[in-house]
């Protein structure tokens, strides 16, 4: 999966507040149109800023706060394939891999706003194609793997009639 | 290997022993949405194809954030909740009732031993009566309202010792955020937090629902406490509401646990939260003096009786000051009832203040209480994130009731214990 490394005006502790603020969630129900506001409070400008196919790239604890859904969701629908952090926080990690939305764990220390990037997840890697530099990423654990693989656990339960995790 | 209290109630609810790290599919006992929630959890479980839902007792969606309606796109999705009750004949508390985070234990929907989940993050709520609740997405919510189940991984647990007497003018709202400034707002991300000590066993259950709360603003997935005596009687008390039997889970004493830290709280100062985090954490004598536009008492964290009862001791017979603006939202009808048999809504009143809805009021701002631009909110609630309050451009401090009571008195940030 390859994509331009965009990064917000804040690093570490993005809220989903911040994703998306509650004065749209609780009025706005298309995510496209939730899309267009997103990071509007940290960044002005991030939403017409990225482009189809571009990953978020942040430090720790990215997504904490609000249990919100449409955060993940209007991350999705703006058209962005993956966020890359250093960590997340544990809701918005589950509600992302629910909706087939990838996280990426490594050190992002050294991606830059507009890097060329290329994760790997049968290495278990990233390459940043500018810096042409290798950077081990977290292994994605076996039961978000299968959520990501069956494209969200709405798709899981349709396949299976219910949870079907090896472990 | 003796068990956490986290890995015993999950172990009981997947049917084998399950300890730290493992994933586990678990039957749970009680699932709720809420207004800003509520939305996509019916639209993904239509979604689901030809499902019903597995307990239509074990469901709730609660009017919380948003009501009264203030717009027509809020208006829409509320219809949207109503409709879905009567189609699947499931529970709904509408406008008024109250924020879901009170009305769960207040009306007997969760009880000590049950896992819980919730579409809202402060799910963590009922650690206090013993309750593994976390907060999900919902899409986790639409999956357990199909299934009555959801998967689990056994969260690693952090044992917190709270030591000593709480001072005058101190309260739980203080030890939290202590708590929160020193380990910082991913300080314990993915753990289920369990809090013990002489200053916990010390405190009121309604206190102790403050402690919980907050568990989730230093990443928790829970914050649980044992089920006590006063536990007990609490839930007794409430037994109208619900037949459902209490079943206290206790750690063992050999439970393997990743860190134990501990707190002495004999002299702690009453705490503010500054701007723009809840880990931005300082004893009020550092931000006394900051001149205050709004104060707002009320939310999950700090809209039970209790929470007006100290508050109203500090506003008798007093006026607030001109300048500020004092919003009261009570937590639930019952203690809005409760407090107008009190005399309190009358003090409030009699001060100046604006008394609103039970129900979230102004916390995530959609609702009456929006902030202008520069102005700045001393608030009880949970987060002070930029925007919080419906404008990026406004300052929330999050801090005690008595602190928000002392502060709209004198127009400024204030330390209460002059007026306790």
């Amino acid at each position: 999966m390859k994509g331009v490394a965009r990064r917000l005006k804040q690093d570490d502790n993005v809220n989903t507040d911040y994703v998306i603020s509650g004065r749209y969630k609780f009025s706005i129900e298309d995510p496209k149109e939730l899309a267009r506001h997103i990071f509007e409070d940290i960044d002005p400008k991030f939403a017409s800023r990225v482009k189809e196919g571009d990953f978020i790239v942040a430090g720790e604890n990215f997504g904490c706060g609000s249990s919100r859904e449409q955060a993940p969701q209007s991350i999705k629908a703006a058209g962005i394939k993956a966020v890359i952090a250093k960590s997340f926080a544990r809701i918005f990690y589950r509600n992302a891999f629910n909706i087939g939305l990838c996280l990426i764990e490594c050190d992002t220390d050294q991606i830059n706003e507009g890097d060329s990037l290329e994760i790997n997840l049968e290495k278990n890697r990233l390459k940043n194609i500018t810096k042409n530099s290798l950077l081990p990423i977290r292994p994605i654990p076996p039961v978000m793997k299968k959520l990501l693989s069956d494209g969200g656990v709405i798709e899981h339960f349709k396949k299976y009639g219910g949870f079907k995790f090896d472990s | 290997m003796g068990q956490t209290i986290a890995e015993k109630i999950l172990s009981g609810h997947c049917g084998k022993k399950v300890k730290a790290d493992d994933i586990a599919v678990c039957k749970v006992d009680f699932y709720f949405g809420q207004d800003g929630t509520s939305g996509i959890i019916i639209d993904n479980f239509r979604k689901l194809g030809n499902v019903k839902p597995a307990d239509k007792t074990k469901f709730y969606m609660v009017i919380d954030h948003s009501g009264p309606s203030p717009s027509v796109g809020v208006s829409t999705i509320h219809k949207k909740m109503r409709s879905f009750a009567e189609e699947y004949g499931v529970g709904l508390y509408d406008v008024g009732e109250g924020v879901c985070h009170q009305l769960m234990p207040e009306l007997g929907h969760v009880v000590p031993g049950d896992l819980v989940i919730g579409a809202d993050s402060h799910t963590c709520t009922y650690g206090a009566i013993n309750v593994f609740s976390t907060g999900v997405g919902s899409t986790d919510l639409a999956i357990t309202l199909a299934t009555g189940k959801n998967w689990f991984r056994v969260p690693r647990t952090v044992k917190m010792i709270i030591k000593g007497r709480l001072p005058n003018g101190v309260y739980s709202k203080d030890i939290i955020l202590h708590i929160i400034g020193q380990v910082g707002a991913n300080g314990c991300t993915y753990k289920s937090v369990e809090f013990y000590g002489s200053a916990i066993e010390g405190l009121s259950v309604d206190s102790r629902f403050t402690i919980s709360n907050m568990a989730v603003e230093m990443g928790a997935k829970c914050g649980i406490m044992e089920a006590d005596k006063k536990v007990l009687d609490w839930i007794n008390r409430i037994k109208k509401h619900s037949q459902r039997r209490p079943r206290p889970v206790f750690a063992d004493i050999d439970a393997v646990y990743e860190a134990v830290k501990e707190f002495d709280v004999s002299r702690l100062a009453p705490q503010v939260a500054k701007p723009h985090t809840v880990d931005n954490v300082s004893p009020v004598d550092e931000v006394k003096g900051k001149q205050i536009d709004q104060a707002y008492i009320g939310t999950c964290t700090n809209g039970r009786f209790s929470d007006l009862e100290t508050a109203a001791r500090i506003l008798k017979n007093k006026k607030i000051n001109p300048d500020v603006k004092l919003i009261i939202a009570p937590a639930s009808r019952n203690i809005y009832l409760e407090a107008l048999k009190a005399g309190i809504i009358e003090v409030f009143i009699k001060a100046g203040g604006v008394v609103l809805s039970p129900g979230c009021g102004p916390c995530v701002g959609t609702q009456g209480g929006i902030p202008a631009d520069g102005e700045t909110v001393i608030s009880t609630a949970n987060r002070n994130f930029k925007g919080r309050m419906g404008n990026p451009n406004a300052f929330i401090y999050l801090a005690s009731p008595a602190t928000c009571a002392a502060s709209a008195l004198e127009g400024r940030i204030a330390d209460p214990r002059r007026y306790v």
